[in-house]
């Protein structure tokens, strides 16, 4: 049995973080792909504080949450790494990492799951924290510098579902002439060999958060 | 207050700069931390950094002569657990923290209950260690003590005791308060419950 295991899912954009770390560091594992409406056992064993994946079990010890998986996998396999030895820099990645998560990802996620007018002030929304990111990167091709290094393998989620959400509801927030740096870093990362490879199929993705916008949408209608 | 006594555990001289984060915050922070714009901000060598946590593994990693404590462990899966669990204590329990002191009635009640239980996890993953991570005072230790001179002030407002809920963690508060870095970092729980009536007033809430 392999001594590494990923628990996933095959939409999650945190779980493909873990998939382009393993690969860019070459380690071999085995996938076990979870239905989250029906968790398996060993997922709640191996995750019992929050029950979600990603989950990386190593020779049987579990690690959880993907920044934290993903500076595990840093310390542990030390070769082609995707954080920079100057404690500062180490910082600035983990920060932009962080930002993306916790603002980037929300303002983009509320301006998909609503229409009209609130879309359009979630789209400001969205495209200002996306302007800080255009910012960081000046004088870079990744956020890593001249490689992918961690703030890209946590924010490489952006080049693939920005275009799936852009299919959902013709919302555009990466565009060329607003951020061009962002817009080519887009292309550079998505294409890059061991993140292109990685991607779950486009239109099972589209279909599925077509029906999760359709859903929140709902949601939203006065009873 | 956690980089203070991380600061403090390394024996490094620093400057600190006291910000009046509700009214005027000063056009240095705003400057070293134009995202979030919040403190704390540790400018090393006119570089800043962000986030207690980053700036914790930042001192850490450079300040790591032979004398001067780690606080973080050496293996990488009990570096995980640590930062795993500050992870979920910055978004459990902050949360419930403000919850208890803005809301009131049931929404409260349900915080303080929230709260309660967290405690209790937490309480659990101590287990008989003196400290989180075995003998040693470190990260995940650093990141919980200053937390706990809010227990007070919530013991007040939601009318429960923190002592009789969960006794081994608040055994832990006091032996982290033995060392310097701790007593001379975290402000007087009087003090800090006199500040939230403040910020109550301030808000409106009652």
């Amino acid at each position: 049995m392999a001594e590494v295991k990923l628990f996933r899912t095959w939409s999650s954009p945190f779980s493909l973080r873990i998939v382009w770390a393993l690969k860019l560091k070459d380690v071999q594992y085995d996938t076990i792909f979870e239905d989250l409406s029906n968790k398996s056992p060993l997922l709640l064993q191996y995750n019992p504080v929050h029950k979600k994946i990603p989950v990386l079990v190593h020779n049987g010890k579990a690690v959880a949450e993907s920044f934290v998986i993903l500076e595990y996998i840093e310390e542990t396999w030390k070769h082609n790494p995707f954080l920079s030895e100057d404690p500062h820099e180490r910082a600035a990645a983990r920060f932009w990492a962080k930002f993306g998560d916790e603002k980037v990802l929300p303002s983009i996620w509320d301006a998909f799951i609503s229409q009209g007018k609130e879309q359009e002030e979630g789209i400001v929304k969205a495209k200002d924290n996306l302007k800080y990111l255009e910012e960081e990167l000046k004088g870079k091709t990744f956020f890593g510098g001249d490689h992918i290094g961690f703030a890209d393998i946590a924010l490489g989620w952006l080049t693939e579902y920005l275009d799936v959400f852009e299919e959902v509801t013709s919302m555009k927030l990466i565009a060329e002439d607003e951020l061009p740096l962002l817009s080519k870093w887009k292309k550079i990362f998505a294409d890059a060999p061991m993140i292109k490879e990685n991607w779950p199929p486009r239109d099972k993705l589209v279909t599925k958060f077509q029906a999760l916008r359709e859903a929140s949408l709902l949601k939203k209608v006065p009873k | 207050m956690r980089v203070k006594i991380a600061l403090e555990e390394k024996g490094v001289r620093y400057k600190y700069l006291e910000e009046d984060i509700f009214h005027n915050k000063s056009p240095l922070l705003l400057k070293t931390n134009p995202v979030h714009k919040k403190v704390p901000v540790l400018i090393h060598n006119d570089k800043p950094i962000c986030e207690s946590l980053n700036i914790l593994q930042y001192i850490d990693h450079v300040w790591n002569d032979e004398a001067a404590p780690k606080l973080l462990a050496e293996d990488p899966y009990d570096r995980a657990k640590a930062r795993f669990w500050v992870d979920c204590f910055d978004k459990k329990i902050a949360d419930c923290g403000k919850k208890m002191w803005a809301s009131k009635g049931e929404e409260q009640e349900a915080a303080a209950t929230e709260f309660i239980e967290s405690l209790k996890v937490l309480e659990m993953e101590l287990g008989e260690k003196p400290f989180f991570e075995g003998e040693h005072f470190g990260l995940l230790d650093i990141a919980f003590i200053p937390f706990s001179c809010r227990f007070y002030t919530y013991e007040i407002l939601c009318n429960f005791n923190v002592e009789k809920e969960v006794p081994k963690i608040m055994e832990w508060v006091r032996r982290c308060y033995q060392r310097d870095s701790v007593s001379n970092s975290i402000p007087d729980q009087y003090k800090v419950y006199d500040f939230v009536l403040e910020k109550k007033k301030m808000y409106g809430i009652s």
